[in-house]
């Protein structure tokens, strides 16, 4: 089973949760920037918590599928494709073989992520399938796809959603979908501007007054050179006058550094484990997928939490996630 | 043992344990042998364990670690309780780990400048560099970077006005009061003085890093000859 890219798109890496055990190697722990959007897409197809995906960055690429295939699409509304017939997203899709998925305009959100039944057979690299570009590390070769490339794709644990493959049969269409989907917040994907809540950090005290003001009154925009690393942050006021550097110690996903510019960085996937930048706040995990849904330009906000506070929410979206995946459970043998 | 520690949040899925403010070997190496029992103990939703300068980062994940009152007060008590019990002995006392450098020449351009700007001659750079044995201090900035402490101040030189779009891995540089090794080819404004034959990353070795925080470094000087020899050596 195999999967053959004719176009590349801006930036399509194979992400999954993560390479964790090793950052006191100095290795970043990467997958993928949306991971809800990512978890449901393998909920969706069957697949266990650890299959990667592809990541699809704005302009998505070209894939042709040489097998019938499960698959499913999830997080920004990047206009897919299939044969020219538009195919929705946060739903199980069965294609076939030689089917042809393209993408148009980005109309909500980011990056999309697409999962297919039986994973994406690269190699595991330290525990991980992720794509860590820096080091050349994981993924397919370490890189980003390229034209012809053929991403070989790991065999089926099982036959989900037998419907789905009788109804393909007698279609003309080259895929077919069920009428259920999963609700994946995407409405919140265009909210302007977006609020994203944040934990006070280490170096929170050691900011004057204003400084915390400035970083919760500020409209910022996310800056055109953010990538997976961080998202820089511009805004009308500057967050000034904390200490100038910090001795080295580890940031996290979702750590907001602010360097002598005064300007905002919020670590994401591809972070270095360590950094010497004050650390003024952390972003609720429960929010980091709609920082990473942004694009450049777009507008946000930050709203100030307790430790408490989001934890607790981090344990409801945990919840969440299983009733999502007991309620796609009960479809997959429709 | 050390002041008592003081456990910070870092976010929702993370906590730091701080043991002081200062670059001290010593405290540093307290820090390692304590990160290396604790991931040893293997502390349930623990994911990651990294020691720096002066803390220790704990990254969890919250459902795992679950428990009644909330997720961080119960780890820290947990993490707290347990550092209560710990010697802070080096867990491997004293590994050595040698770096074969080929000085200077192509390997290393930024020599002789540095000699001059230091007032001193190349083989007096080379004397002082491979005469100091140098701490890992932690690993970061890209896979397998270690930030080595113990520089002799006479060689402390600022950064390059104009970094370098690619530093060759295997570069040993230096910058401001700090040396290291370029594990990756990577863009750099270090002062390049020499090269190892020898590869600091391998994503596919166990462990995938020459150096681990805690190790104590040296250079050792060797030909271009030599150079060429080990890294035949290692490719086969």
């Amino acid at each position: 089973m195999s999967v053959t890219v004719i176009k590349s798109g801006m930036l399509t890496t194979l992400q999954d949760r993560g390479r964790y055990g090793f950052q006191h190697y100095g290795v970043p722990v990467s997958g993928a920037m949306d991971l809800f959007s990512h978890r449901i897409a393998n909920i969706l197809t069957a697949n266990d918590a650890d299959e990667a995906t592809l990541e699809i960055t704005l302009r998505g690429p070209r894939l042709r599928f040489e097998d019938d295939s499960l698959i499913a699409m999830c997080g920004a509304d990047l206009s897919p494709v299939i044969d020219g017939m538009p195919v929705p997203e946060g739903k199980a899709l069965r294609v076939r073989a030689g089917a042809v998925l393209d993408f148009g305009a980005p109309t909500a959100g980011c990056r999309a992520y697409l999962a297919i039944h039986g994973g994406f057979d690269v190699p595991m690299v330290m525990g991980s399938r992720s794509t860590y570009e820096t080091a050349h590390l994981g993924g397919f070769e370490g890189r980003a796809l390229r034209p012809a490339d053929v991403l070989p794709v790991g065999g089926a644990k099982s036959s989900p959603y037998p419907g789905l493959a009788q109804q393909i049969a007698s279609s003309k269409l080259n895929f077919s979908a069920p009428k259920w989907a999963v609700n994946q917040h995407i409405e919140k994907l265009g909210r302007s501007p977006q609020i994203v809540r944040i934990l006070a950090g280490r170096h929170w005290d050691a900011f004057p007054a204003a400084a915390r003001d400035a970083l919760l009154a500020t409209e910022f925009r996310l800056a055109v050179d953010s990538n997976r690393m961080g998202c820089r942050l511009e805004g009308s006021a500057a967050v000034t006058g904390g200490p100038a550097e910090i001795l080295s110690e580890a940031v996290t996903f979702g750590t907001i550094q602010i360097p002598p510019s005064g300007k905002p960085i919020v670590l994401m996937a591809d972070r270095q484990t360590v950094g010497g930048y004050p650390k003024i706040a952390e972003v609720a995990t429960v929010d980091l997928h709609l920082l990473a849904q942004l694009r450049p330009g777009e507008r946000l906000r930050f709203e100030l939490v307790s430790l408490a506070q989001a934890q607790a929410l981090w344990l409801k979206r945990e919840q969440e996630m299983i009733t999502i995946r007991e309620a796609v459970g009960k479809h997959l043998n429709e | 043992m050390l002041t008592a520690p003081r456990l910070v949040p870092m976010g929702d899925q993370a906590l730091i344990v701080e043991f002081g403010e200062r670059i001290d070997p010593a405290l540093s190496a307290q820090i390692v042998a304590l990160a290396q029992r604790l991931r040893e103990s293997h502390p349930i939703g623990v994911v990651d364990i990294v020691p720096a300068y002066a803390t220790l980062a704990l990254h969890y994940d919250s459902a795992a670690v679950g428990a009644g009152t909330s997720p961080y007060e119960a780890l820290s008590e947990i993490i707290s309780a347990w550092l209560k019990t710990q010697s802070v002995e080096p867990v491997n006392a004293g590994r050595l780990v040698e770096i074969p450098c080929c000085y200077g020449g192509a390997f290393g351009e930024d020599l002789e400048a540095l000699a001059n700007n230091r007032g001193l001659s190349v083989d007096e750079v080379i004397a002082i560099h491979s005469g100091a044995t140098y701490h890992v201090h932690m690993l970061g900035f890209v896979p397998g970077f270690a930030y080595l402490g113990g520089l002799d101040q006479r060689l402390a030189t600022p950064r390059r006005d104009t970094p370098r779009p690619r530093v060759p891995a295997g570069s040993v540089a230096i910058a401001g009061e700090q040396t290291a090794v370029y594990p990756l080819d990577t863009p750099g404004g270090w002062q390049i003085i020499g090269r190892t034959p020898l590869q600091l990353f391998r994503p596919t070795a166990s462990p995938p890093s020459l150096l681990n925080a805690g190790d104590a470094v040296r250079f050792v000087p060797i030909s271009a000859h030599e150079f060429d020899k080990q890294t035949k050596a290692q490719q086969t």
